[in-house]
């Protein structure tokens, strides 16, 4: 397993800035089993941070602890200066909230979602038609304001979800995974809104995703968890160029021979030869061109025929990949196997 | 910081209600199946019995045999209790008893004219299918109302000696349907919380809209308020309205008295309060939506049978009777009773709306203490 990267070269630019987020060696238990376990990160004002991790990695446990819906075993979290343990309502009026389920009400209309949260949030009845109407606007709703949300798209009904995490005008802002189950269109929709209204509003955004492009478009920083724990955390460039090799070679061989694996590692600039079956190799290098020549010229030597090749530079996947060492979680492994439908603890 | 915020509570109200009115299913569904059991209910045990078969052996043929049979024609010809049908043989007639061809069968013995002249204790004999109890009562109450009649001497003597009971009735011939009525307005706010306090809680907090709550400023106390409140409200509509239309297909003309109106309101504010409390707490703690559906018909049975809705409390072992000495639908049927039935005011209902009141109190003091502010 490859040692852990926390706060490299990528955190220094934000290392500076006052802090929206501050998160202290935070931990929560079920029963014997730690969900979260000791993680501690900072967030600066006006940063967009995203948590990457494997299903049941902890990242929803982590957004929701941080968001008071779930008790914290031991450690806390600062937001805007508020002890979410201490001082639960304060922080939550400073925060803005896009669980992963989609729970807009279907039955209401886009403008009575919104109405129903300002009153929640205790807006003023003279504030409220303007600051909603000035939402509806920012997420490209007004046409929609009196349709049923059942009758919205899925990226429509979430853009709704955004505006209303937003109706209090917070200073931060968690999402959490919001563009799973979106299509392709909806989802580039979500991210060039959430820019856009990260920089009108001056927010600090907290994302958890386990889309690499998504993360690696949006946001300033990056953390990976696995089991629990913070594994990575620094810039998505920063994190890219902490792992070796600055290509990915993928190559396919017809009966290869059983040293194969041995003979691909002494190619020209490479780093390190992964088999993952199927007659499949993972080479990094730090010159995927050199290496392919050299990879092609090896095989015609060999009399091996090339089934398939690819070349790339490393992305976040990589990142990911070398951090979390799989890209499939066990999540039973992990995870309780019942749970009682009584909640019967405090 | 405020601890109470009626704006927030009343957002969680708006919500629900905008729901509720947006799918009337809920209150479809909290009406038709009480409505329904009135009804059916209400013409199934409301009758008295007519035309049961009686079977009658005559082993006398004599002229008081006749008397007797010359009785049960009459109440053929009047109130048609039952068809008297002439057996020759006895062990048939009592077979047919068995087999259910007949209802029950009488047995004039040998010597019966005989016995009654010289009043050497003449007897008649009843064969019942006690199987079925009313029936069984029926032809008990008949037939001893007849021997009586037939027991009467033609020659009254100087002194009478037998104390005669005159009854009288406080109310106008009450119809089962009548008797129903209470229990089924009551029956109509449990369906509703049981739908709307119950199933649509639970499914609400799976598809996360209670996640969407708790980010929120609001507490525990306006937010437990806000969603018993909703529930009161609509089971407050389908107790109203199965008040109307109830009373409209039973004929409870009293239920439109303005007077009545009044306390039929406060005892369905009271009952829905209650209702929505208990459903409530019992809920409090409930994640899996499979939970509330499989406890509907225990809950069902559990509190509106031992109710003194369809049957009188008084007749219900000790164990029971404790079941209904705590259970709110007892005391809301009981209220419904006295005014729609009986047409009184405070001062018979009074102790029913105290008991929801402090039973509505203590519901949602343990739903507060118990409803859980985080996930």
């Amino acid at each position: 397993m490859p040692e852990n990267h926390i706060n490299g070269t990528g955190a220094a630019d934000f290392a500076s800035r006052p802090k929206a987020i501050q998160v202290i060696h935070i931990v929560k238990r079920f029963g014997n089993f730690t969900a979260v376990n000791g993680v501690s990160f900072e967030v600066a004002e006006g940063e967009v941070f995203g948590l990457l991790g494997p299903n049941g990695a902890g990242k929803s446990t982590l957004i929701r602890m941080m968001t008071t819906l779930l008790d914290i075993s031991d450690g806390t979290a600062m937001l805007e200066g508020f002890d979410v343990r201490k001082d639960p309502d304060k922080a939550r009026r400073s925060i803005g909230v896009i669980p992963q389920a989609m729970t807009s009400d279907g039955d209401l209309t886009v403008w009575e979602n919104l109405s129903i949260y300002s009153k929640l949030y205790g807006i003023s009845s003279s504030d409220r038609e303007q600051s909603i109407d000035e939402l509806l606007e920012l997420v490209d709703l007004t046409k929609w304001r009196d349709a049923p949300a059942r009758n919205l798209s899925g990226g429509m009904r979430r853009r709704l979800e955004i505006a209303r995490g937003l109706v209090h005008r917070p200073r931060i802002f968690f999402l959490d995974e919001p563009t799973t189950g979106l299509d392709p269109v909806s989802r580039v929709a979500v991210w060039e809104m959430i820019t856009n209204i990260k920089q009108k509003r001056n927010l600090t955004v907290l994302i958890t995703t386990h889309y690499m492009d998504e993360a690696d478009r949006l946001c300033d920083r990056i953390a990976i968890v696995d089991h629990g724990k913070l594994v990575a955390l620094d810039s998505p460039r920063a994190l890219k160029a902490s792992i070796p090799g600055s290509s990915v070679i993928e190559a396919q061989f017809l009966n290869p021979p059983t040293d194969w694996q041995e003979r691909l590692g002494k190619l020209a600039a490479v780093n390190s030869v992964q088999p993952e079956g199927a007659e499949m190799y993972r080479i990094l290098t730090d010159d995927g061109s050199r290496t392919t020549t050299d990879l092609v010229e090896t095989a015609v030597k060999s009399n091996i025929a090339i089934k398939s090749l690819t070349v790339q530079s490393t992305t976040l996947d990589d990142v990911f990949v070398h951090y979390t060492g799989r890209q499939l979680r066990d999540q039973l492994a992990d995870a309780p196997l019942y749970q009682s439908p009584v909640a019967w603890g405090k | 910081m405020m601890f109470f915020r009626s704006e927030r509570a009343m957002a969680i109200v708006e919500r629900d209600l905008r729901k509720f009115f947006r799918s009337p299913a809920l209150m479809l569904a909290a009406m038709v199946f009480p409505l329904v059991q009135l009804i059916v209910l209400g013409n199934a045990f409301g009758g008295k019995i007519r035309d049961a078969r009686l079977g009658i052996v005559d082993h006398d043929n004599g002229p008081q045999a006749i008397r007797v049979i010359e009785a049960l024609r009459a109440v053929e010809s009047n109130a048609r209790t039952f068809q008297p049908i002439v057996y020759n043989d006895e062990k048939l007639m009592v077979n047919d008893v068995r087999k259910g061809n007949l209802n029950a069968g009488l047995v004039i013995p040998p010597q019966f004219s005989r016995d009654v002249y010289s009043q050497a204790r003449p007897r008649i004999g009843l064969v019942l299918d006690n199987t079925d109890n009313f029936m069984t009562s029926t032809f008990e109450g008949t037939m001893g109302d007849l021997v009586t009649a037939l027991n009467q001497p033609e020659v009254q003597p100087r002194v009478v000696q037998q104390i005669a009971l005159n009854v009288v009735e406080l109310y106008p011939y009450i119809e089962y349907m009548k008797y129903l009525l209470p229990g089924s307005i009551a029956l109509a706010m449990f369906v509703s919380v049981m739908i709307g306090g119950g199933i649509v809680y639970i499914d609400d907090k799976a598809r996360g809209v209670h996640e969407g709550y708790l980010i929120t400023p609001i507490t525990k106390m306006e937010l437990v308020f806000g969603l018993n409140l909703a529930g009161a409200l609509k089971a407050m509509g389908a107790g109203i309205v199965l008040t109307v239309i109830g009373s409209l297909i039973a004929g409870v003309g009293s239920a439109f008295a303005p007077a009545n109106l009044f306390w039929l309101l406060l005892l369905i504010a009271s009952t829905s309060s209650a209702f929505i409390t208990m459903m409530f707490l019992l809920m409090v703690r409930i994640n899996d939506p499979l939970v509330p559906r499989a406890m509907f018909g225990i809950l069902n049975t559990l509190l509106y049978f031992p109710s003194g809705a369809i049957y009188p409390i008084q007749a219900f072992p000790k164990w029971l009777q404790w079941i209904a000495w705590i259970d709110p639908f007892s005391y809301s049927v009981h209220g419904f009773k006295a005014v729609l039935l009986k047409g009184v005011g405070f001062a018979a209902i009074w102790p029913d709306l105290l008991y929801l009141g402090v039973f509505t109190v203590v519901m949602f003091t343990f739903s507060t203490l118990l409803f859980k502010r985080t996930l």
